[in-house]
């Protein structure tokens, strides 16, 4: 039972406000601004109480998406619930900032009245929340750059996000109900998390995979559609490998609506998708990756004659040469020192399959000891590999039903971030 | 908030609204009405407004109508006389032939919530409850609970909870769930709603049918209910079985808690429920939402306090990425803590000794305390790492070995050699005051393993001039007595320094009471100090248990998905950083020893110190603080009672605060009732004391007619004991000496 929701951006300013149920006070919202602010930094923010009154938050989007609630309710629900939120917003208005947020308010007012009422969640599903929402969505789409280096690939939070954006992609999924005609697009996304740790000796430490594949519809009516997975696709560890690229996962899970009576024999998803984004199979694979992982990274770490830190650092993409589509035209690299993480950020805007790079750093440390090379490292990666899967889940196939009268254009997408790709030294 | 010019707004908006032209123009109407909603949203007082806002929603354009019950919703209670206007507006909305129009108004027209509304809400309600669409009915059933609500003395409407336990068959899931909420509300004061056999049944056949979030607030409700007999036990968990693996965690644990209690008295059953759900939760704890993961995370914590080994495959699982914000790095480092063993303790440790050199600070401590409690079990390996890490020499990695150093010497007596040999060089890079009473400590416990120690010290003694903390004082002080009994040749000379710099110059009042109490310990003889300091050397409850013993499921099961887990948590540094201290052997044993003494503790210690150091007599009586004097009880019996004894004690009016004073002779069991203000003349204190089933009621006097320096004191006691009241008398002569000579 929730008590209110409010939408709070980074600096504190107020951008949704709903009470449900009357029990706690306007103040609130600054009540909650002052508590995670002032939070010291290793104190987990989640779930704060003040009075009685549980403050449970996700951030997002730079946003503070806030639920107060005065019972001891399920933190699942509310944060799942929050999440629900947050999506919904990115499914109506085209993306979740505070500026979409702001142009878009009397809209989210209308969708909070429909999910919530007295505090209890009554619907989240876009197929039914539609026939309610009256308000039209203001995209924020004049085209800037500014735009183009934050949206990253639908659905995926990246911390890079360097690939460009399908613009398509990211827009409201009801705007412009004149022209639907142009719009009748799906997008299918693999995106994959990806989890590295290789020891200082090259071995690698641990693998996990997190897998998702997301679905946005624009279509307004859609019966079923069918996904082919794969043909070898296997999960289970117990399940013997073939000769080919068997494709295997440790567990995946599947939305409620998905129904899998073509999944045993022919890897086949059945799904009526609702409009808006929906994660339809989740996966995971953890320690056994069936390639080697994307880089490598041989590093050296010396003290000259001058008592200077010497760092050579050899990074290998070990993909083949062709899963890049960018040529190596200029390596248009970028270095600095970052004092205040103590950090050397390396940043490397193209990377092709099969390259290798080598940078040497030479640090100036005061009062440089032996044991101080022990502190070097380790090397964090950050990267985004278009139309490359790890695990090698591929998409075979996407059918509509029925056929529809104009044929939409469907979208296939890969991508894989790394969630942390660590090598030590 | 304040915001300039919101009165300017407000009337320029209300001259917008009442603009003909403006209201005839849809668009510019409803921009308008934007405006007021994002300046509500705000925080502005938008409520003059009210009487155009309740025309405006008197429109046919919806959205205008959804964006004024959203105003009027908000102010409601500040002007109900104008609400009532828009009751017939909602009212006729309610017989709209659209049935969106018709929850729309029956919805927004239960929340307003302002008195005498019920009246006016109770007929469409009523109807709503029949009406056939179900949108209209999953908005009549709330609204129940929120009539309820408005009103909540009235008495319960047993026709309404008939209906709406009719209700609960209603072919809508959501006006099913509703009704349960509804109910539950209603009925908050006779317990809630009840779920007997023919509803618990019906509710788990219909939980298929349900959304998510539906399923997840039914199994909470099905919580209350308890099966007569096994084979309905069993039947429901096989019902239940299919949603223990599916893909929303929240139903997922919602289905786990009820798995749980269900079977609270099948403690195997619960385990098995707890493997089989072990995916869906390690699937939290890597989820992409942070804050999913962080709940996630907090209830396997909860699962493996009692099975240990239920997540020790997936230890990787709980690596940290170095993305993630410190919050989930601090949890998943205390659950790598729990699930280490034999298999994976290498790598376990292998990996945390990475993040003892984390940029931040906090972490690298955390990862550092964390190794130090896998060293508890495996101590070579552990000590092998924080020997290691000394040879970086940075401040904040140093102070947190040695303090690890602290508790595993305390915990495993094995490693003390160990750790005596490592700690050589530490004193110059340990700068804070936590590390510092660590490696005091050490020294002062283990000073003859250390050939270094009374140097080290010595070198802490010349610089306490310029120490700020009170505590590395204290453990000073202990150490450096304790070194006295094992090296006196070496340490007599410093020992006196010490003690002389303490009792003479130092300000604190707690480390002077500690020296004296050292002191005249060391007065009394060699013999009787080494019995008050020669404690054990480790921890005297150790021994055979190794590890911790599993905890019942039932500890926390009934905790499991609720806020508890995630909120409970508090400061999760202090849960790694203080475990030692956390330790009941370590205060209860032997006070002295333990190197984290508090204040409070200290100062006890120097108290009882005080009442040791009195007259013979004195000790055999006890004051007690309890009963608590009224003060109107108080003069009753001061003026009934006649004066036992007036005595003149040579000192002068405390200058201390009135709370100094008052927590002083607190310690020594005195109440004091009311003080003069510092520094009134004349200056009047009175005080109270229960002791040997007396009472004693003083009245202490410092002014005109008595000497600057002498205090007057009125005693008067019932009944009379001359014993109680010489002990009562040399008590309050000490405290307030001491109190005199602590402020010059």
């Amino acid at each position: 039972m929730i008590s209110q929701v409010f939408i709070l951006s980074s600096k504190g300013d107020h951008l949704i406000y709903k009470d449900f149920r009357g029990e706690a006070t306007t103040d609130a919202i600054n009540v909650f601004y002052q508590m995670v602010t002032a939070l010291p930094g290793d104190q987990p923010p989640v779930v704060m109480t003040r009075e009685g009154l549980h403050f449970i938050h996700i951030r997002q989007g730079g946003l503070y998406c806030v639920a107060t609630t005065t019972t001891n309710a399920s933190p699942f629900t509310i944060i799942e619930f929050l999440n629900r939120l947050a999506a919904l917003i990115k499914d109506y208005c085209g993306s979740l900032s505070e500026k979409s947020v702001r142009m878009n308010f009397a809209l989210i007012y209308e969708m909070l009245d429909e999910m919530l009422d007295y505090g209890y969640i009554q619907t989240t599903s876009t197929d039914i929340l539609k026939n309610f929402i009256q308000t039209e969505a203001v995209s924020s789409k004049p085209f800037s750059l500014f735009d183009l280096s934050n949206v990253g690939l639908f659905g995926a939070e990246t911390q890079q996000s360097r690939v460009t954006p399908s613009a398509s992609a990211s827009r409201p999924i009801m705007s412009s109900r004149g022209d639907q005609v142009r719009k009748n697009e799906i997008f299918v996304d693999v995106v994959e998390r990806l989890t590295v740790v290789i020891g200082a000796n090259g071995v690698l430490m641990k693998v996990d995979i997190q897998g998702e594949i997301k679905v946005k519809c624009y279509l307004p009516t859609c019966s079923e559609m069918r996904i082919g997975l794969n043909e070898e696709f296997s999960v289970g560890k117990s399940q013997q490998r073939g000769y080919g690229a068997a494709v295997r996962v440790d567990e995946c899970n599947f939305h409620q609506a998905v129904r899998l009576d073509e999944f045993d024999s022919y890897r086949i998803l059945k799904i009526c998708p609702s409009q808006g984004e929906q994660t339809v199979m989740q996966y995971q694979l953890c320690d056994d990756l069936p390639s080697a992982p994307p880089f490598q990274l041989f590093p050296t770490v010396e003290r000259d004659k001058s008592d200077r830190l010497l760092i050579y650092l050899k990074l290998r993409c070990d993909l083949p040469p062709k899963s890049m589509s960018q040529e190596l035209s200029s390596p248009d690299q970028r270095a600095e020192l970052q004092p205040s993480s103590k950090a050397v950020h390396w940043e490397i805007s193209r990377f092709p399959g099969g390259a290798q790079l080598s940078a040497l750093f030479k640090l100036e440390v005061p009062g440089l000891s032996a044991a101080s090379l022990l502190e070097v490292g380790p090397v964090s990666m950050s990267f985004e590999l278009p139309k490359h899967t790890c695990t090698g889940l591929q998409i075979r196939f996407l059918r509509l039903t029925p056929v529809q009268p104009n044929p939409s254009p469907r979208w296939v997408r890969y991508v894989t971030h790394s969630d942390s790709y660590t090598i030590r030294i | 908030m304040p915001y300039l010019g919101s009165e300017e707004t407000v009337k320029e908006l209300k001259r917008a609204l009442s603009n003909p032209n403006v209201q005839s123009d849809r668009l510019r109407y409803r921009n308008v009405i934007l405006r007021v909603i994002r300046f509500m949203t705000q925080g502005l007082d938008m409520s003059p407004l009210f009487m155009e806002m309740v025309k405006a929603g008197a429109s046919v354009d919806i959205v205008q109508k959804k964006l004024v019950y959203l105003y009027m919703c908000t102010y409601a209670k500040l002007k109900p006389d104008l609400t009532l206007l828009a009751i017939n507006t909602l009212r006729k909305d309610c017989a709209d032939p659209n049935p969106m129009v018709r929850g729309l108004a029956l919805r927004n027209m239960c929340n307003l919530r302002m008195p005498g509304i019920t009246e006016y809400i109770q007929q469409p309600v009523l109807t709503g409850l029949r009406d056939k669409a179900s949108y209209v009915r999953r908005v009549a059933v709330l609204g129940c609970a929120k009539m309820r609500n408005l009103q909540p003395d009235a008495e319960i409407d047993g026709t309404v909870v008939n209906e709406l336990y009719g209700l609960l068959r209603d072919p809508d899931p959501v006006v099913m769930v509703n009704c349960l909420r509804a109910l539950e509300e209603i009925l908050k004061a006779e317990g809630g709603v009840v779920i007997n056999k023919p509803i618990a049944h019906h509710l788990l056949n219909r939980l298929k049918d349900l959304d998510a979030w539906g399923q997840s607030e039914t199994l909470g409700f099905l919580l209350r209910y308890r099966p007569r007999d096994d084979t309905e036990l069993f039947d429901i968990l096989n019902l239940l079985d299919g949603h223990l693996q599916g893909g929303d965690s929240a139903v997922t644990a919602a289905t786990l808690r009820l798995f749980l209690q269900l079977a609270s008295g099948h403690p195997t059953v619960q385990a098995d429920a707890l493997v089989r759900a072990r995916g869906p939760l390690l699937a939290t704890c890597t989820a992409s939402s942070r804050e999913l993961r962080f709940t996630g995370l907090c209830h396997v914590q909860r699962v493996l306090r009692s099975l240990p080994a239920q997540f020790s495959p997936d230890y990787k699982k709980f690596f940290c990425s170095y993305s993630e914000p410190g919050y989930i790095k601090f949890r998943k480092m205390e659950i790598l803590v729990e699930l280490v063993n034999d298999d994976n303790v290498v790598l376990v440790l292998e990996e945390l000794q990475a993040y003892c050199t984390d940029v931040s600070p906090e972490l690298a401590q955390a990862a550092i305390f964390a190794v130090g409690r896998i060293g508890r079990t495996y101590s070579e390996r552990g000590l092998a790492i924080l020997t290691g890490l000394l040879g970086l020499r940075q401040e904040h990695i140093t102070s947190a070995v040695v303090q690890t150093f602290r508790d595993l010497v305390w915990l495993c007596p094995q490693s003390t050699a160990c750790v005596c040999q490592a700690i050589a060089g530490c004193e110059e890079i340990i700068q804070d005051s936590d590390g510092k009473q660590a490696l005091i400590w050490l020294l002062g416990m283990h000073g003859d393993q250390i050939s270094g120690a009374p140097y080290i010290l010595e070198d802490y003694i010349d610089s306490l001039k310029t120490e700020l903390s009170t505590l590395v004082k204290l453990e000073l002080l202990t150490a450096m007595t304790r070194l006295f009994l094992s090296r006196p040749a070496e340490t007599q000379d410093m020992l006196g320094r010490l003690l002389h710099f303490c009792i003479e110059e130092e300000t604190d009042m707690c480390v002077r009471d500690r020296a004296l109490f050292y002191h005249r310990l060391l007065r009394c003889g060699v013999e009787e100090t080494r019995q008050v300091l020669g404690g054990p050397k480790s921890d005297p409850s150790l021994g055979l248990i190794a590890g911790r013993p599993e905890e019942p499921i039932n500890n926390w099961a009934a905790h499991f998905n609720t806020l508890e887990p995630v909120s409970s948590s508090g400061s999760v540094v202090a849960g790694i950083g203080c475990d030692g201290a956390a330790l009941p052997t370590l205060g209860g044993s032997d006070g002295t020893t333990h190197s984290a003494a508090n204040c409070t503790l200290a100062v006890q210690e120097a108290s009882e110190d005080l009442c040791s150091g009195l007259p013979e007599e004195a000790t055999s009586f006890n004051l007690t603080l309890g009963p608590a004097l009224t003060p109107e009880a108080f003069e009753k019996l001061w003026l009934e009672l006649e004066t036992f004894q007036t005595v003149s004690l040579p000192c002068s009016e405390p200058s201390s605060q009135p709370e100094t004073l008052q927590a002083a002779l607190q310690l020594v069991q005195i109440q004091a009732l009311a003080f003069s203000r510092p520094g009134s003349v004349p200056w009047k204190a009175y005080l109270y004391a229960h002791g040997s089933e007396t009472i004693i009621l003083a009245e202490l006097l410092c002014g005109p007619g008595s000497d600057e320096d002498r205090l007057l004191v009125t005693v008067k006691q019932e009944p009379r004991d001359e014993k109680v009241q010489r002990g009562f008398l040399s008590v309050l002569e000490t405290v307030l000496q001491t109190l005199v000579s602590d402020a010059t």
